[in-house]
C-alpha cells in the first residue's frame, strides 16, 4: 500500500511573544525574549519567580463568556490556537466530510490551576465547593472535545500525553492517522498553562528551572556554560493536517509536507537523558528513515534544547551521532531561548516554527549564547536568525520517562 | 425583597451568561435560559454562597424558574 502524502495547510500558536503565529514568528526572528517576573501570585518563598507566559490574552475574542468559566487555561489557550489554525486552512465541516476529520491536541500536565482551586475549595470549605465543571475543565482531552462539538469534526478525537513529547506525538500521530486513511485532516497539537505555584513549586524542586530571578531574559541559554536549568513557558501550537490531494484539490495553501516521523524510549531514567543521547539519535533516526532522507539532507534541527545540563549535552552528542562524519553540517537552534519550556505545548509550536523556517528560508537564533560550554561545539546559529537553504527541518521533543519524538517537514 | 430578587437574576445572569432583558421571573433555567445539568448545579452552588445557605439537594432539584429560586432564598434566609 502506497502512504498517502501529509501536508501542513493551517498554522495557529499562542506564546510569551505574542497571541498568533505572526506576532510569535517576528518575535522570534528579532531574537526577542518572553521571559518576565511572575506576579499572579506570590513568588517569595520560590526558588524560582519568572516564566515566560503568554501576555494580554482576552479569552472573549474566541470563547463565548459563559465557557471560558468551564476551560482550565490550558483548554483557553490550545481552542484559541486552534481557531486561528482552522481559520487559516479554510477547512470547514460538512454532513460530507464531518466524519473524516478529527482532533489530536493534547497537554503534558492538564489543568493545574484548576486542580489547585478546588482542592483549595475543598479543604476549606468542603466538598460541595468543588465545582461540577472541576472535572471538565482539568481533563487534558478537553481541547479535543471542545473543538469537535463546536466545529463538528466527528472524525478520530484523542489527546496524547508524554509529558514534554505531547505536541510532537500528537502531529505525528496525527500525520499517521491521514497517511493510513483514517482521516483526510487532522487538527493536531498541544497546550499547558503550568506557571502556577505547583508547576512553580514542582519544577522547582525537580531542580529543573533556572533560578536566575535578576535577570529572567537571559535565563534560558541552550548549550551556554552559564545555562542552569530551563525557563517555563506558557502557549499552544496547533496546526492542520491535510492529506496531499485533498488539500490540492480545495485549492488550499500548503506550507510544507509532514514527511518523517520518529519516536524511542531512553530506558535510562526518571528526569535525565543518558549522556551519549541513545534515545534522541534513534528518534531523529527513525524520523529520517521514515522521510526516506540521509541525515545530511536536513539542513535546519529546531532542537528540544531547554538550557538544562545534561539534555542540552546529550542533544548535542545526538546529533552528533546521527551525521556522522558529515557532523561539521548540522545547523541546530533552540527557539526555546526566547519563549521558554512550553512543555506539552513545546514540540507543537516548534513544529510550527520548524514549517516557517521553511517557508521563510531562515534558521531562528539561539539567544543568549554567549559562550558555548564544552562537549557543546555544534552551529547553534547563535544569537542572530540566519537566511539559509532550507529544504527539509527536522524538530526533537524529548520528555521525562524518557519519551523522544522526532518530526521532519519538507519544502513542497 | 426587590434586593434579593436583583441579587439572584444578577446570578443567573452570570452564571448561565444569560442577557438580563431575558431572566424574567417565569424564565426556565433549563428551556429558557439553555442551562445543561452541570449549568444547574453551579448555579445553586452560586446561589448557596451568594446567600450564605444550604440548599439541599432535594430542594435544589425543585427549583426550575428564576421565580423558583427567588422564592426558596426568600422563605430560607434569616
Amino acid at each position: 500500500m502506497s502512504r498517502r502524502r501529509v501536508v501542513v495547510t493551517g498554522l495557529g500558536c499562542l506564546s510569551p511573544l505574542g497571541n498568533d503565529v505572526t506576532s510569535t514568528w517576528t518575535g522570534i526572528l528579532a531574537g526577542k525574549s518572553g521571559a518576565s517576573t511572575i506576579e499572579k501570585f506570590d513568588t517569595e518563598k520560590f526558588t524560582t519567580n519568572f516564566a515566560c507566559m503568554v501576555k494580554g490574552f482576552d479569552p472573549a475574542a474566541y470563547i463565548n463568556p459563559k465557557d471560558t468559566k468551564k476551560m482550565d487555561g490550558f483548554i483557553q489557550y490550545g481552542y484559541a490556537a486552534a481557531i486561528e489554525a482552522i481559520r487559516d486552512s479554510g477547512i470547514e465541516a460538512t454532513d460530507s466530510n464531518a466524519h473524516r476529520i478529527g482532533l489530536a491536541i493534547g497537554a503534558g500536565i492538564g489543568g493545574l490551576d484548576t486542580i489547585e482551586r478546588n482542592h483549595d475549595a475543598l479543604n476549606k470549605s468542603g466538598p460541595r465547593r468543588v465545582s461540577p465543571f472541576f472535572v471538565p475543565s482539568a481533563i487534558i482531552n478537553m481541547i479535543a472535545g471542545y473543538l469537535s462539538i463546536d466545529y463538528g469534526f466527528k472524525g478520530p478525537n484523542i489527546a496524547i500525553t508524554t509529558a514534554c513529547t505531547t505536541g510532537t506525538h500528537n502531529i505525528g500521530y496525527a500525520g499517521r492517522t491521514i497517511a493510513y486513511g483514517d482521516a483526510d485532516v487532522m487538527v493536531a497539537g498541544g497546550a499547558e498553562m503550568a506557571s502556577t505555584p505547583l508547576g512553580i513549586a514542582g519544577f522547582g524542586a525537580a531542580r529543573a528551572l533556572s533560578t536566575r530571578n535578576d535577570d529572567p531574559t537571559r535565563a534560558s541559554r541552550p548549550w551556554d556554560k552559564d545555562r542552569d536549568g530551563f525557563v517555563l513557558g506558557d502557549g499552544a501550537g496547533v496546526m492542520v493536517l491535510e492529506e496531499y490531494e485533498h488539500a490540492k484539490a480545495r485549492g488550499a495553501t500548503i506550507y510544507a509536507e509532514l514527511t518523517g516521523f520518529g519516536m524511542s524510549g531512553d530506558a535510562y531514567h526518571m528526569t535525565s537523558p543518558p549522556e551519549t543521547g541513545a534515545g534522541a539519535c534513534a528518534s531523529m533516526r527513525n524520523a529520517v528513515q521514515d522521510a526516506k532522507l540521509n541525515p545530511v539532507d536536513v539542513n535546519y534541527i529546531n532542537a528540544h534544547g531547554t538550557s538544562t545540563p545534561a539534555g542540552d549535552k546529550a542533544e548535542s552528542q545526538a546529533a552528533k551521532t546521527l551525521y556522522g562524519a558529515d557532523a561539521d553540517k548540522i545547523v541546530m537552534s533552540s527557539t526555546k531561548s526566547m519563549i521558554g519550556h512550553l512543555l506539552g505545548a513545546a514540540g507543537a509550536v516548534e513544529a510550527i516554527f520548524s514549517v516557517l523556517a521553511i517557508r521563510d528560508q531562515v534558521a531562528p537564533p539561539t539567544i543568549n549564547l554567549e559562550t558555548p560550554s564544552e562537549g557543546c561545539d555544534l552551529d547553534y546559529v547563535p544569537n542572530t536568525a540566519r537566511e539559509m537553504a532550507i529544504n527539509h527541518a527536522l524538530s526533537n521533543s524529548f520528555g521525562f520517562g524518557g519519551t523522544n519524538g522526532t518530526l521532519i517537514f519538507s519544502k513542497v | 425583597m426587590s434586593n434579593i430578587e436583583d441579587r439572584v437574576k444578577k446570578i443567573v445572569c452570570e452564571q448561565l451568561g444569560a442577557k438580563e432583558e431575558d431572566v424574567t421571573a417565569q424564565a426556565s433555567f433549563v428551556d429558557d435560559l439553555g442551562a445543561d445539568s452541570l449549568d444547574t448545579v453551579n448555579l445553586v452552588m452560586a446561589l448557596e454562597e451568594e446567600f450564605e445557605t444550604e440548599i439541599p439537594d432535594e430542594e435544589s432539584e425543585k427549583l426550575g424558574t428564576v421565580q423558583d429560586a427567588i422564592d426558596y432564598i426568600n422563605a430560607h434566609l434569616g
